[in-house]
């Protein structure tokens, strides 16, 4: 079934018995939803209402990505020579902190759960709202003036420490703009902890009546997992960032040895946030996939529970594990050995997302649109940057290639191969949700695949260049390595394909509403909460509290469909061959 | 064509969330003409979901302050066990009288803040008011101390990046006499008064903030918006001005109390 | 969740076992008991603010999952001090093969 029969109905024809979409109150005009529910400024810039401000997340992360991508196409054209001849060394430590902080504090942290997971939280579970509509909006604005911090820095000059501000250089050498850039994290920092809060409370509070914990998609506990993290991580690296920052300004050494001080104290504190970080990004991505994959499968997702259960185990895991970053500091063997194994625990809860997808997968009626390619991508880039990362854990090999390449694909594997993937095919997913528009269905695929092939030919060789020795940070690297050159070449060119591959859906998604047509209220066909309402929703979601009385992913099997309307109840086909359960 | 199938309905909502609210509110005057209580916003069922949802909103603050206080203490720890000596020296530099008076202080304010909350859930608006504004005088009278004591400690010119940093030479002598041996490092000290001040002025802070949150309770509660039905705001604002007064309680014993056997 | 009411009597009690306890932790603080001496201090202030929590805080009249959140809070506090506390007591250890290694080579 391609796209455009289903755009082409209007509306997919209602089971008998089934009431499919809220029919609109009599005292509303029909069609009126969240986008043309007020049109000035203010009815944006000052709205409570979540979808809206969801959207303003949108339009701003789209943003810092395109800035950070621009300093990431920065990196690649110098490192096309071996010498540092298009930026200097020190114009290159700044790019490539630049391109580091924008999109990790500005882009990675807020990206899914800020845009996907504050516009579809609420529709997911029932709720007119998040439960503090106005802290959200609140949230926005200070990663508003968080960037505009960071930003307002890198005008001024830049940065030159590295997104990690490594003590002591950050506190005491560095001649760069720090400190306002460490004022932009905090503020940024409390918008992500604002968003987290007022996810827990909503799941917790506003579920529409009949949402169970166990009926609640897994988009939602992977973003409760999220949140967890946010709340529980972020103030430690406020206060860090603080103390840095105070060090910096009185002169006076917190993590000064001379005084007493350790600056490994600054990695400690630094990573105990950090690295739960990378789950903060990941998490929402897997919660996408594991929506994409059971709709494009019309099959249930395998083992519910254990992919819930394995968010939170992420979560907590992730908290345990943040040593491994610290393996060649001065960090003691015996706690690198702990760091080291509970490393390797965390790749089990992985694992089970990976193998209950897979399984979900298996003997299901899969559809290749848009999303679902994305979540494919995403299954096989994931778990090669997840196996690189359990290199990582191993002490002996992290030492080894700690701090070269090796390192610099293994997290963009999970960074963009992970998540950005995950970010661009939920997306894809609920745009029509969004938007009420459908996007050109062949050009989803064509940039779906660009996208793919650039980001395996820009990363994959930098495993091969780190395992060889290449460092990272560094604007220039020996001739007399010719591989060195090769596999730098191969990466620049890569990197061209994957920005143009981003390029193409930035122009057919805008261009889609105006041009794309009217997308139905369920145009996948799917069973979540979301889609039992119009596209676009209206201002509050549904015109009646929904009462759920069914599990997430009830699909049925593909037979069973057909012969719908046909059949009474106890004369269905043998199912047992296909619904896995 | 295929048809989704589902046992899925989308039925009308089955729980009428007003007339639960009707029994439990008997004031007219408190509902306006849908007979919503003023204060409920407009995405919640019910007051008790919204209390429900600002009181789990107002814990799950509190543990990011927890994690935002906890790196201070790590760092506190961390430090003393690298220089236990520096730290019990510095630690008697400060004036226990001021810290003692202080930790009475923020306790009594946090009883006054307890029977404020009391008043607001018996609905009794005159000593709701007076116990607010006992609490508000209780917190500035900490902040006064403090900056009494801050004030003595720059006259000594004992705070971070002072130059030269030095702590009051009678408690060295006094230190030097008691113990036979020399004071300890000075930058060492010095480097317990990074974390003091870090501390005690991000406790400052807090407390400034909880001042001002209490001056606008007091400011509402004077006019009448919190009833027994609905008083989250001056129950929320204690749990935060109970926090305040927790991490006070924990700060005085390691900051004034080491090294005064 | 509905709401209890703490009568006030109880929370005098409260504020009379903190001011003891107060006095308590200074009048210890100038005896010598070692290294219990942070322990004995310690102890007074988690009782102190136990009380807090669970009386003037109403932890312990409120819902399970208020107690989760606080349990969780401080649970998530221990996890920062026992994982970076492990790098620091661990410091002076090298393990008996490296040094072997290091004699050796």
């Amino acid at each position: 079934m391609s796209a455009i029969d289903r755009t082409a109905r209007d509306m997919p024809p209602a089971t008998p018995g089934v009431k499919r979409i809220a029919e609109p109150r009599a005292d509303e005009r029909p069609g009126s939803n969240y986008l043309n529910n007020g049109y000035g400024w203010k009815s944006w810039l000052l709205t409570k209402d979540h979808k809206r401000i969801g959207i303003l997340y949108l339009i701003s992360i789209s943003l810092f990505f395109a800035l950070g991508g621009i300093y990431a196409g920065f990196i690649r054209l110098e490192l096309l020579t071996p010498q540092s001849d298009l930026l200097q060394p020190a114009t290159y430590n700044k790019v490539f902190t630049q391109h580091g902080i924008i999109m990790v504090f500005l882009f990675l942290v807020p990206s899914i759960p800020a845009t996907l997971g504050n516009f579809l939280i609420p529709l997911m579970i029932g709720a007119k709202d998040l439960a503090f509509p106005r802290i959200n909006l609140l949230s926005w604005y200070l990663l508003i003036i968080g960037a505009v911090f960071a930003l307002g820095a890198m005008m001024y000059g830049g940065v030159d420490t590295g997104w990690t501000f490594y003590t002591p250089f950050s506190s005491t050498y560095s001649n760069t703009y720090v400190t306002a850039t460490g004022i932009g994290i905090f503020v940024a920092g409390f918008s992500s902890i604002l968003t987290g809060l007022n996810f827990i409370v909503t799941i917790h509070t506003m579920r529409a009546p009949g949402m169970t914990w166990f009926r609640m998609p897994l988009f939602v506990w992977a973003h409760y997992a999220t949140s967890l993290i946010m709340i529980l991580g972020t103030p430690v690296l406020a206060i860090t960032i603080s103390l840095m920052a105070f060090e910096r300004v009185t002169r006076v050494g917190i993590f000064d040895p001379a005084l007493g001080g350790d600056p490994i104290l600054f990695q400690h504190l630094f990573w105990f946030y950090s690295h739960p970080a990378v789950y903060i990004m990941l998490l929402p991505g897997m919660g996408i996939i594991s929506e994409i994959i059971s709709t494009f499968s019309r099959k249930n997702i395998f083992g519910y529970k254990f992919v819930a259960f394995s968010s939170i185990a992420i979560a907590v895991f992730g908290f345990l594990v943040w040593g491994h970053h610290m393996f060649t500091t001065g960090q003691s063997v015996y706690a690198g050995l702990v760091f080291s194994f509970i490393s390797y625990a965390v790749a089990v809860p992985s694992a089970i997302k990976v193998f209950n997808w897979s399984a979900t997968l298996f003997r299901g009626s899969i559809s290749y649109d848009t999303p679902m390619l994305y979540a494919l991508g995403f299954l096989g880039l994931f778990t090669l940057g997840g196996m690189t990362g359990v290199f990582l854990a191993a002490i002996g090999l992290d030492v080894h290639v700690h701090d070269t390449y090796f390192v610099v694909a293994h997290f963009h594997y999970i960074m963009v191969g992970g998540t950005l993937l995950a970010y661009l095919g939920g997306l894809h997913y609920w745009w029509p949700k969004m938007f009420g528009r459908m996007y050109p269905e062949g050009w989803g695929r064509f940039s779906a695949l660009v996208v793919f092939v650039g980001f395996n030919l820009t990363f994959f060789p930098q495993f091969l260049l780190g395992y060889l020795g290449m460092p990272r940070r560094y604007a220039a690297y020996p001739v007399d390595i010719p591989a060195f050159q090769v596999l730098h070449i191969l990466s620049t060119a890569g990197a061209t394909i994957l920005g143009a591959g981003l390029v193409i859906p930035l122009i057919y998604l805008i261009w889609s509403l105006i041009g794309g047509p009217k997308a139905a209220g369920d145009p996948w066909m799917a069973t979540g909460l979301e889609w039992r309402t119009a596209s676009p929703p209206p201002t509050e979601n549904f015109h009646e509290t929904p009462v759920v009385t069914w599990n997430a992913y009830e699909y049925a099997p593909q037979e069973d469909m057909e012969v719908i309307g046909k059949t009474s109840p106890d004369d269905k086909p043998d199912r047992s061959s296909y619904s896995g359960a | 064509m295929a048809t989704r199938v589902e046992d899925s309905t989308l039925i009308p909502a089955v729980h009428d969330t007003h007339a639960n609210h009707r029994v439990a509110h008997h004031d007219p005057h408190t509902e306006d003409a849908s007979g919503h209580h003023p204060a409920l916003q407009h995405h919640f069922d019910n007051l008790e979901q919204q209390r429900d949802a600002t009181t789990l909103g107002m814990w799950t603050f509190l543990v990011t302050e927890i994690m935002f206080f906890g790196g201070l203490f790590m760092a506190y720890t961390v430090y003393r066990v690298f220089n236990p000596e520096a730290f019990e020296a510095a630690s008697r530099v400060l004036e226990i009288k001021y810290g003692a008076i202080n930790t009475a202080v923020l306790i009594a304010s946090s009883l006054t803040m307890a029977m404020a909350v009391y008043f607001s859930q018996i609905g009794n608006r005159k000593l709701l008011v007076a116990f607010l504004g006992l609490t508000m005088i209780l917190g500035t009278a900490f902040l006064g101390i403090k900056a009494i004591e801050y004030s003595h400690k720059f006259a000594h010119n004992t705070y971070p990046g002072a130059v030269p940093f030095e702590v009051d030479h009678h408690v060295v002598e006094e230190y030097e006499r008691e113990k036979g041996r020399p004071f300890p490092d000075i930058n060492r000290v010095q480097m317990f008064y990074v974390i003091y001040y870090g501390m005690t002025g991000i406790h400052a802070l807090h407390m400034v903030i909880g001042i001002i949150a209490l001056g606008f309770l007091t400011f509402y509660g004077y006019r009448g918006a919190y009833s027994p039905e609905y008083n989250s705001p001056v129950e929320l604002t204690g749990l935060y001005w109970h926090f305040v007064d927790i991490v006070w309680i924990f700060l005085f014993p390691l900051l004034y109390l080491i090294g005064r056997h | 969740m509905s709401e209890h009411i703490v009568q006030p009597k109880s929370y005098y009690k409260i504020f009379g076992a903190l001011m003891v306890l107060t006095a308590l932790t200074v009048v210890v603080a100038f005896f010598d008991f070692g290294a219990l001496n942070d322990i004995v201090a310690m102890t007074i202030a988690v009782t102190k603010a136990t009380l807090v929590i669970l009386f003037f805080m109403h932890v312990f009249y409120s819902s399970r999952l208020t107690k989760t959140i606080v349990v969780a809070g401080f649970f998530w506090l221990a996890i920062m001090f026992v994982m970076i506390g492990s790098d620091y007591l661990s410091r002076g250890y090298v393990p008996r093969g490296i040094t072997n290694y290091v004699e050796r080579h």
